[in-house]
């Protein structure tokens, strides 16, 4: 399978992403440029974490006009894979291919801790090689991932089951205590509603190696390959 | 004849006064020049001939550092020095301080401290891969102090999470020494190919002179000049010399600058920190034995009107001066353009020595360049021990006393100096590039080379009540703790850079202080063959109601062979046996209180001997350390200091999770045996099958070594001669050193 690693002036997570596709995941993988407007002729599309443009302006905001993004949603609207992860996700939501945005954090710090998180549905590409109920150990990194939906929103998203992952206790309780920025039913991530587009707050190309303390982000890289964790 | 330009002032002795030249100074100015300065350039030599440029107080100290000394007589100084840590790989390093910026902005006066300290690093090829700060700040309780301490670490935070290089570590202090003028130190770390290493010199006279990244504006003017005098009333009205940090573009810089130099095209290349194009151009010039000429109509500028004194004496932020070979400057400027970026060529590179500054054609400038780089004038200022050293130093600390150990503790775990700095380490990204193995909160931080078994560990330190009470040890010690840090991390010492925060030098008493501390540190450094490749001088911490305490922070970089033979302070399994390894334990163990958190705590004062540090004694504890982490013998290592050994075992547990059982099977006093912060003790837990082993490698290296307990349970339980001295769960330890920083930070 081959991934394509966006970058926007100010991505910082392109790399990491760019070595656990190649690295841990084994598979090809190639950068493409914001100006761009050629995938690479990839299976999946990987908009990684950081500051694109700076983020000065609303997060993701100025990436979602970017040359590339019209691409990505060409590229999705004929079913490809796309995850966004952190400020991936948040440019995903202001490009209206994930709906909601992501608000600054309850209490206005910056964020970077390993947390807890639900499997929600494990009926999606990127949860594919785990089981409803399973509770990873993930890094978080951000000050604006304090998910935000209207009710009708939220209520639809949760009936069709596009929360795919929940901020949780060691033991999956999904409590207002364990969500670390105050999100929307302590949404970590979610996916659109044909389910080939993802969007989370936790970064799992930072957990898939055991000396970096935690594997458990395996979980979402292999469900995007298709196999088991 | 260079010529005055358009609305530049006459030159008066209050012009150059208020620049900061003394008149003598002045004087040497016109010898050197044979004429009367143009106001372009009385300005460029007040800067560069500023303590903060020119080390003009200084450098006769800094020469005891070897390695400093030697590279400062063949003209090999750079801004970063460069480790060899095998494997073809080195890692540059280099601390610096923001100090005076952040005492009157301290958003961006912190966030321009990690910006500048990171151009440091990547202008000598290197890709940064670590951030760490070191911090000191008055008593939380005054408000003041807590805005401080907020804005330093949202500006840091700010600045490091947007540019994408991890804060892996790093210390934060408290004390009221520190009220009105706090540290605020940055350190970074790179990653360079040994045979890439770029360098800071004007090579080929015509060459082009180009600079590249952000325009320039009237930010920073003399922002050098600021940093060389005391704090006063009148410092807020010093905010406009406080730069404005932008990371966006210092992350585009970095990407273009690194891959600029990948080309071959780049002959030379310099960040504009301090005194901006003027310092970059008359270093690189006078390292390379060169001139140069530059047009400074040409530079990119932020405003209108810019005058060719503003446009040399900027501070702009996220600037490098690039000399590029001849004909391959379309070559270079296509890539910054790329990442768009500005990249201008401004002049060219010269035989005649000079730093020839044109605006618009016509000369505002024309100097020596090794006369502004290089001959700054040095002071042998005078000396004396401060009244006070004698006067602690001869104070008995014999007979403290503890009441109720159990409280003690607690109250120790609760003191900002040593409770849980996680409110300040998870506002920063610490794992951005995925290469950090350890995170902050264990002795130092660790991380992992791409591509190869070793792994590097780095950590900060300084106790600077230590070095209050005694400069000389007091500065030993904090090389040692640091070196103890990373061993007890798996890592052999290799290298230090240093950050040296002290009063004002024209005080004897402060420049006493100042000798003193250089002298610890550099035999220290000798004593464990970890040379000083780079470091910063900060003078001046003075406000009008007090100095701080003499602070030479000590940046340390540790090599491990083998990167997953990597140590944290955590204790790992229930029935791990608990083992003290000592370096030293010395007949009367009262001085090892001296200055130490636990004094402090009861009589508000540090006073008091230190103890004594034997070098061959302490090393003798690295190598056995080392040897067993090489064997992987144990589960955990951690090294006592402030708070003694109970707080080390505290933490220990806190960090583990679990309890343990220890009987303070040690000769001498209670309260000294348990609160001392003694150099060269360390704490390491191991499988019980393991301690046989751990003991024949302690005693093969004449380490001593005792069996305290073992780990398990949910209390920390502490005795002595048959009787219990503290039963405290660890769930209440946790709570009181998790909770100290984030309740006194809340009630902002």
């Amino acid at each position: 399978m081959k991934f394509a690693v966006l970058r926007f002036p100010g991505s910082n997570c392109d790399q990491d992403a760019y070595f656990a596709a190649l690295n841990v995941l084994r598979q090809p993988v190639e950068y493409v440029w914001h100006e761009s407007t050629d995938l690479a002729g990839a299976d999946c599309v990987i908009i990684p974490g950081g500051f694109s443009y700076g983020d000065y302006l609303r997060c993701g905001a100025v990436a979602a006009l970017s040359p590339v993004m019209g691409a990505v949603r060409r590229f999705a609207a004929s079913g490809g894979l796309v995850i966004g992860i952190c400020n991936g996700f948040q440019i995903l939501c202001e490009s209206g291919l994930l709906p909601g945005v992501l608000l600054r954090n309850r209490g206005l710090r910056f964020i970077c801790r390993h947390v807890h998180l639900r499997l929600e549905n494990s009926a999606t590409p990127f949860t594919r090689a785990g089981r409803e109920g399973d509770v990873l150990r993930i890094p978080i990194a951000h000050g604006e991932g304090n998910y935000f939906a209207d009710e009708a929103t939220l209520r639809e998203l949760e009936e069709a089951g596009r929360v795919i992952l929940r901020y949780c206790g060691p033991g999956g309780e999904v409590e207002d205590r364990h969500n670390p920025n105050g999100a929307a039913n302590n949404i970590a991530g979610i996916v659109n509603r044909e389910g080939n587009v993802a969007g989370m707050m936790p970064h799992p190309e930072r957990a898939c190696e055991p000396l970096l303390g935690s594997e458990d982000g395996l979980v979402i890289l292999n469900s995007i390959l298709g196999g088991s964790a | 004849m260079p010529e005055a330009a358009l609305k530049d002032p006459e030159i008066t002795a209050e012009v150059w006064r208020e620049m900061g030249l003394s008149d003598s100074e002045y004087r040497q100015v016109e010898a050197i020049l044979g004429r009367t300065p143009t106001y372009t350039e009385l300005g460029m030599f007040a800067v560069m001939w500023s303590e903060h440029c020119g080390y003009k107080y200084s450098r006769p100290v800094l020469r005891l550092f070897r390695r400093y000394r030697e590279q400062l007589d063949s003209g090999a100084l750079e801004n970063a020095g460069v480790v060899d840590i095998g494997d073809g790989f080195g890692i540059a390093l280099k601390v610096e301080s923001h100090n005076h910026p952040s005492a009157v902005e301290p958003f961006q006066g912190a966030a321009t401290g990690v910006g500048g300290i990171l151009r440091d690093i990547f202008t000598m090829g290197a890709r940064p891969i670590a951030s760490l700060n070191s911090l000191r700040f008055g008593d939380l309780s005054d408000p003041h102090v807590r805005y401080l301490f907020e804005h330093v670490v949202a500006g840091i935070g700010f600045y490091g999470n947007c540019v994408g290089v991890p804060t892996v570590g790093g210390e934060v202090f408290f004390d009221p020494c520190y009220a009105g003028n706090p540290l605020v130190n940055a350190m970074a770390l790179g990653l360079v190919r040994l045979d890439r290493i770029a360098s800071a010199c004007a090579r080929g006279a015509g060459n082009a002179v180009m600079i590249v990244g952000s325009r320039t504006g009237r930010d920073g003017i003399h922002g050098a000049t600021f940093a060389s005098v005391e704090l006063g009333p009148d410092s807020e009205s010093r905010r406009p010399n406080v730069q404005m940090g932008d990371p966006f573009t210092e992350k585009l810089l970095i990407e273009a600058t690194l891959e600029a130099l990948e080309t071959g095209a780049v002959v030379g290349i310099q960040d504009m920190g301090a005194a901006g194009i003027t310092c970059s151009t008359c270093e690189t010039a006078a390292k390379a034995g060169t001139g140069m000429e530059i047009d400074v109509a040409l530079v990119p500028q932020r405003e209108e009107g810019m005058t060719p004194y503003e446009i040399m004496l900027s501070e702009s932020q996220e600037r490098m001066l690039a000399i590029v070979q001849k004909g391959r400057e379309e070559e270079v400027a296509s890539i910054f353009r790329h990442w768009g970026l500005n990249a201008v060529v401004i002049g060219h590179v010269t035989d005649d020595g000079l730093v020839r500054v044109r605006h618009n054609g016509r000369v505002v400038a024309e100097v020596p360049a090794k006369a502004l780089a290089d001959e700054c004038p040095t002071y042998q200022l005078d000396a004396s021990e401060p009244e006070y050293v004698g006067r602690l130093r001869s104070r008995s600390v014999r007979g403290l006393e503890v009441e109720d150990h159990p409280a003690a503790l607690l109250g120790l775990l609760s003191r900002p100096c040593i409770a849980s700095k996680r409110w300040v380490w998870e506002q920063y990204d610490h794992m951005v590039q995925t290469n950090t193995v350890v995170f902050p909160g264990s002795d130092a931080a660790v991380l992992r080379i791409r591509g190869v078994k070793r792994g590097i560990a780095v950590t900060t330190d300084c106790n600077a009540r230590k070095v209050y009470l005694d400069p000389y040890t007091g500065s030993r010690m904090a090389v040692y703790e640091a070196a103890r840090n990373l061993v007890c991390s798996g890592a052999r010492p290799a290298a230090v850079t240093d950050c040296l925060n002290f009063g004002n030098p024209e005080k004897p008493e402060a420049f006493w202080q100042f000798r003193e501390s250089v002298r610890g540190l550099a035999d220290a450094c000798e004593e464990l063959s970890t040379p000083v490749v780079s470091g910063n001088v900060s003078f001046y911490n003075e406000t009008p109601e007090s100095a701080i305490y003499p602070t030479p922070v000590v940046g340390m970089l540790g090599v491990l062979e083998d990167v997953h033979n990597h140590l944290t302070s955590a204790f790992r399994e229930a029935g791990d046996r608990i083992i003290l390894l000592a370096a030293e334990w010395p007949e009367d163990l009262w001085p090892a209180l001296s200055g130490s958190e636990l004094q402090v705590m009861l009589t508000g004062e540090p006073f008091g001997p230190l103890p004594g540090l034997n070098a061959y004694r302490q090393k003798t504890l690295f190598a056995a350390i080392l040897e067993m982490s090489a064997s992987r013998l144990l589960s955990s290592a951690h090294d006592v200091s402030e708070g003694g050994l109970a707080v080390c075992l505290a933490e220990s547990c806190i960090a583990g999770g679990t309890g343990a059982v220890v009987d303070l099977r040690l000769p001498g006093p209670v309260v000294p045996s348990l609160y001392g912060e003694l150099p060269g003790i360390v704490l390491v837990s191991a499988p019980a099958s393991r301690a046989p082993e751990i003991l024949k490698v302690a005693g093969s290296h004449g380490v001593l070594a005792v069996e305290l307990g073992e780990v398990g349970g949910r209390d920390i339980v502490i005795r002595a001669e048959g009787a219990e001295l503290v039963r405290t769960s660890v769930a209440e330890a946790s709570r009181v050193w998790e909770s100290a920083i984030p309740a006194a930070m809340d009630t902002i």
